[in-house]
């Protein structure tokens, strides 16, 4: 994640012996060297779901070995997870108190999504609080994480809400029962503000799941209840279509409908572009015995014109500021079968068209094996959608959350124009669109984006150096 | 195996044993196929049938090695056994078997504690456990395609099913016994003297009857900590439990062995909340470690139960005067007091205790280890002075060595091929346990830590695998991928030492591998024969064909 600070640490490893390949019949092996990543900020660190395995795309959550509150050390196991093949026990790998979890056991998330928070210390537990809060607000805990920090323009803690309670202690006034505590901890309940309605007083779970504003479970409601607070609300499901085939969403396919339903609560706008590309078609027959794709260059294009335009690559999380990236990723939107996923040329407005290449080369083969590295798709900073291959003239494209701006591009093609002298020529053009946060970017800001943009395809010369 | 050699005896009911076996030795291939010895056929823990032609077959051995005489040779009975229990059940039968005019003295009920208050009652609460708990479980339902709409439960056709499931077997037993000549004397028995009992009961004369040998199976009790009072409706044992005459919101188990695991899956599936409360550091303990991690993730954690472990129930007093149960824990090492708990009830099931007071034991310089009778490797009874008391030996849990109904049948089996002339040590640890929760936990052997640590003391190495129920097609088909099975075995010689599973059907599945303790055969030979797909046997399958031994020059690929 190239916006994130350098150090990465290694939140989770995989424990290599726990269960062998002996349980697999196919001899599948996990990859041990795979782990979950972390970054640090402050001093709260992520733990993010491992890949167990090459195939795995997401994780069920067993049961946490550790609970909020609990402090671990390096090497405790603290999370079970469920992979396709088998269980693993998790570890973390560093010292810290589980400050928040995100994803409950039973739940599942993809892999490379956050699930815990870990605190250094007692003092940042609060912060971690409030973070895990911005996370489940703004991000839903199903998507794949999109950047998020950004050591530079981290914005200050706010004040502990409601002075976070901290977990349970063991010796509190009110007796309660096993479930109840269990049902605390998940909710985060302080059982000592819990009034019990039990026998002899005792704290029940319908008395916790009154605290936590839960409706008890009368009745299996349909999906159309009440939506939490800040979440997006759902469509209504529509009634079944008689002999119809049903067949629900994959993970992935999950996590897009998510996203893109998600989507609705920014409000974008669109700016079209024509762009002569002679100059970009004859550049291209040339680079194209080299291993560069069209791809590659417009992605380069791309990032070589927001490095103009910083506030294109900027992102708004939080409806109050902008988050400018110090690095600028493009997010390539690549089909695979039975999905979307977004590989990221990382630093592409520093590194050259053949190693973008290069890269390029490696993550679509990894896309297609489904193999992608979390911090692989889901560290874009701007997004780059072409459907030009397809002979596609002109679309639009959502925005994905977490990000400024996508670009849409048409295919390139013979064109009448009239110069400023009335003479008229054949010239290949190609439509792009791009559609943008209007809370953080304008208008002109776009425009001005896209003439440089255009300005260096018409003249790419400069894409080369 | 059990029919191959009941087929093959009975055969030959009119051979001798030794033209049985050298018949079935013949038969071209099925024995290396099987990968089972010949000898096995002969093997006396497995010849539990009653096929009369096999009895005959018996009996004709019997006579043959001149140890029995059918009168009883100035002795009332050729053997009386004390306690009709399940370990008194599988002796008298085999003792029948075995040509010997036998008797058994049951001061209670027939069937002992297996019978009337532990494994089979408590496995018809299980029955009813397993079943509300995957009609409770939406998600699993759903996943199959099952709707089930607010399934429920009558606490008293529980309690019946029960009690009735108990009068039945108990019945079962009575008859079986009678029906083989089995003369049941019902009271007390005492031994009096050197191969002398006496027996009676309240208000009645007692009967003095003498014996060529004595066998002492009188089982066990609950076993009650100090400082808890049992009042049998708000704290109890696993006596009354088994009743069910209650279904608490809030039961306290204390001692998370099999007892409390299987009532923690009985209570939480009707409706309860546990809280164990276990004195050592970890629920669970002499479970392998890791079959106990697994469990506690499937058995413990996603249910409604809380635990406390390094703690003792100092005092526990029955709900009162509109008070709770109070269970004050102190902790386990510093004594200190660290909390009191307030519950609805509270089980007791830290373990059980001998039941040996007033078997006259004094009588013939026997002294008995915290209730214990003293036996040796026979099960013959040993005297004050370490001497073998002749003709007197002790089975089940009375002797401690392994409180289990199967190993006192066993053990109980063991003691009647000795009397008839027949030596024979039973190999404890060829003898599986099983626990019935949902799923199961089973395991013979020695735990991981246990062969390691002779492992280590003996200079050979140890290998486990483990193999995961999740890879199993029958498991996935009900929807029951939770499990695994481990093996832990010898890679030089291929010797099973161990085997533990949890997973569904666990306590079925063991099996394979008990047999395969118990007989000595190998993994490089077990894992030959063929498993019916798709069952949940594939499990041990592969778990067999897993374990990889050290290659060696000229190693011999056929069982000893």
């Amino acid at each position: 994640m190239a916006t994130a600070p350098a150090p990465l640490s290694l939140s989770a490893s995989t424990l290599p012996a726990r269960l062998r390949a002996g349980a697999v019949p196919a001899g599948a092996r996990w990859r041990q060297a795979r782990r979950g990543r972390m970054v640090v900020r402050a001093k709260i660190r992520e733990i993010f779901m491992p890949a167990l395995s090459s195939t795995m795309t997401e994780g069920k959550i067993v049961s946490w070995s550790a609970g909020e509150g609990d402090r671990v050390s390096k090497g405790d196991a603290v999370v079970v997870v469920e992979s396709d093949k088998a269980d693993m026990d998790v570890e973390t790998f560093h010292d810290g108190i589980v400050a928040a979890v995100l994803v409950q056991a039973g739940e599942s998330a993809p892999v490379g999504a956050p699930i815990a928070l870990l605190a250094e210390s007692e003092e940042e537990v609060p912060l971690a609080l409030s973070k895990a809060q911005e996370l489940s607000n703004g991000q839903p805990q199903q998507a794949p994480p999109a950047p998020t920090e950004d050591a530079a323009a981290a914005p200050p803690p706010p004040p502990a809400p409601a002075a976070a309670p901290a977990p349970v202690a063991a010796g509190t006034k009110g007796i309660a029962s096993p479930q109840a505590k269990k049902l605390a901890k998940q909710h985060r309940v302080d059982l000592a503000k819990v009034t019990g309605t039990g026998p002899y007083g005792r704290i029940t779970s319908a008395d916790v799941e009154a605290a936590a504003g839960i409706q008890p479970k009368s009745k299996p409601a349909p999906a159309a209840a009440a939506p939490s607070v800040g979440a997006v609300p759902q469509a209504a499901v529509l009634p079944p279509v008689p002999g119809a085939t049903v067949v629900p969403f994959t993970t992935m396919q999950a996590a897009v409908s998510k996203n893109m339903v998600e989507s609705l609560a920014v409000p974008t706008f669109r700016v079209g572009y024509p762009i002569v590309t002679d100059k970009l078609d004859e550049l291209y027959e040339k680079v194209k015995p080299k291993g560069v794709t069209m791809t590659v260059l417009l992605a380069k294009a791309a990032a070589m014109a927001l490095a103009q335009h910083p506030v294109v690559n900027a992102s708004c999380r939080d409806g109050k500021s902008f988050t400018y990236n110090s690095n600028i990723n493009i997010a390539v939107a690549v089909a695979i079968d039975g999905g979307l996923i977004t590989p990221v040329l990382q630093d592409a407005d520093k590194l050259d068209i053949y190693l973008l290449s290069q890269n390029w080369k490696d993550l679509v083969k990894k896309a297609r094996a489904k193999q992608l590295q979390p911090n692989e798709y889901s560290s874009g900073t701007f997004t780059l959608s072409n459907l030009g291959m397809f002979a596609v003239d002109q679309f639009d494209a959502i925005l994905p959350p977490g990000q400024g701006a996508i670009m849409a591009v048409g295919a390139s093609k013979p064109t009448v124009v009239a110069d400023k002298d009335g003479f008229f020529s054949v010239k290949s053009k190609m439509l792009v669109n791009v559609t943008a946060d209007h809370r953080i970017v304008y208008g002109a800001d776009l425009a001005a984006f896209l003439q440089t943009f255009a300005k260096i395809l018409e003249d790419p010369e400069s894409l080369t150096l | 195996m059990q029919s191959t050699a009941a087929v093959s005896v009975s055969a030959s009911a009119t051979a001798s044993r030794g033209g049985a076996r050298s018949e079935a030795a013949r038969r071209p291939g099925g024995i290396r196929v099987c990968g089972l010895r010949g000898e096995a056929l002969t093997c006396p823990s497995l010849r539990i049938s009653q096929a009369p032609a096999r009895l005959a077959a018996a009996r004709a051995a019997a006579a043959a090695n001149g140890a029995v005489a059918g009168s009883g040779g100035g002795f009332d009975y050729d053997l009386v056994i004390i306690g009709a229990g399940v370990g008194g059940h599988g002796a008298a039968l085999h003792a029948v078997e075995e040509g010997l005019k036998t008797a058994i003295i049951e001061g209670d009920v027939v069937g002992g504690t297996c019978v009337n208050r532990g494994c089979v009652p408590s496995k018809a609460l299980l029955a009813v456990s397993g079943r509300m708990r995957e009609l409770h479980d939406e998600h699993h339902m759903k996943s199959m395609g099952l709707q089930v709409s607010s399934p429920g439960y009558d606490r008293q056709g529980v309690a019946d099913h029960a009690n009735n499931l108990a009068s039945k077997i108990r019945s079962n037993l009575t008859n079986s016994m009678k029906a083989l000549g089995v003369d049941i004397l019902t009271g007390v028995g005492t031994i009096v003297g050197k191969q002398k009992v006496r027996y009676g009961k309240a208000g009645f004369p007692d009967k003095e009857i003498t014996a060529r040998n004595i066998i002492i199976a009188t089982g066990s009790v609950p076993f009650v900590p100090k400082g808890i009072e049992i009042d049998g409706k708000t704290v109890f044992t696993s006596d009354h439990a088994l009743k069910l005459e209650s279904v608490p919101d809030w039961i306290a188990i204390v001692g998370s062995g099999y007892i409390g695991l299987e009532f923690s899956d009985v209570y939480t599936a009707l409706g309860s909340e546990v809280t164990f409360v276990e004195a050592l550091d970890q629920l669970m303990p002499g479970f392998d470690p890791e079959i106990a991690k697994l469990a506690q993730r499937v058995l413990i954690n996603p249910r409604k139960i809380d635990y406390h472990t390094g703690v003792f129930a100092s005092k526990i007093t029955p709900a009162k005067d509109g008070k709770p149960v109070l269970i004050e824990l102190i902790d386990a090492k510093t004594k200190e007091h660290k909390e009191t708990l307030e519950v609805d009830a509270a089980l007791i099931a830290t373990g059980r205790a001998p039941f040996t007071k007033g078997l006259g034991l004094e009588n013939i310089n026997v002294v008995t280890q915290r209730g214990f009778v003293p036996v040796d490797e026979r099960m013959r009874v040993m005297d004050a002075d370490g001497n073998v008391v002749p003709n007197l030996y002790c089975i089940g849990d009375a002797n401690g060595k392994l409180m289990l109904a199967h190993a006192a049948s066993a053990q109980g089996i063991s003691v009647v091929e000795q009397i008839s002339g027949k030596d024979h040590i039973l190999n404890h640890l060829s003898i599986p346990a099983a626990c019935f929760t949902h799923p199961e936990i089973s395991m013979v052997g020695l735990t991981e830590p246990q062969a390691r640590e002779k492992a280590d003391k003996e200079g050979f190495e140890v290998n486990v695998v483990k193999t995961s129920f999740k890879a199993n097609t029958k498991a996935l088909a009900e929807n029951e991928g939770d499990g695994i099975a481990k093996l832990i075995y010898r890679p030089d010689t291929g010797e099973i030492l161990g085997v533990h599973i949890l997973g569904l059907h666990a306590a079925d599945l063991i099996h394979e591998a008990s047999n395969a303790i118990a007989l000595g055969t190998r993994v490089q030979d077990i894992k030959f024969a063929v498993h019916a797909h798709p069952t949940l046997s594939e499990v041990l399958d592969e778990l067999f064909k897993a374990a990889k031994l050290q290659p060696r020059e000229g190693r011999d690929s056929k069982p000893r």
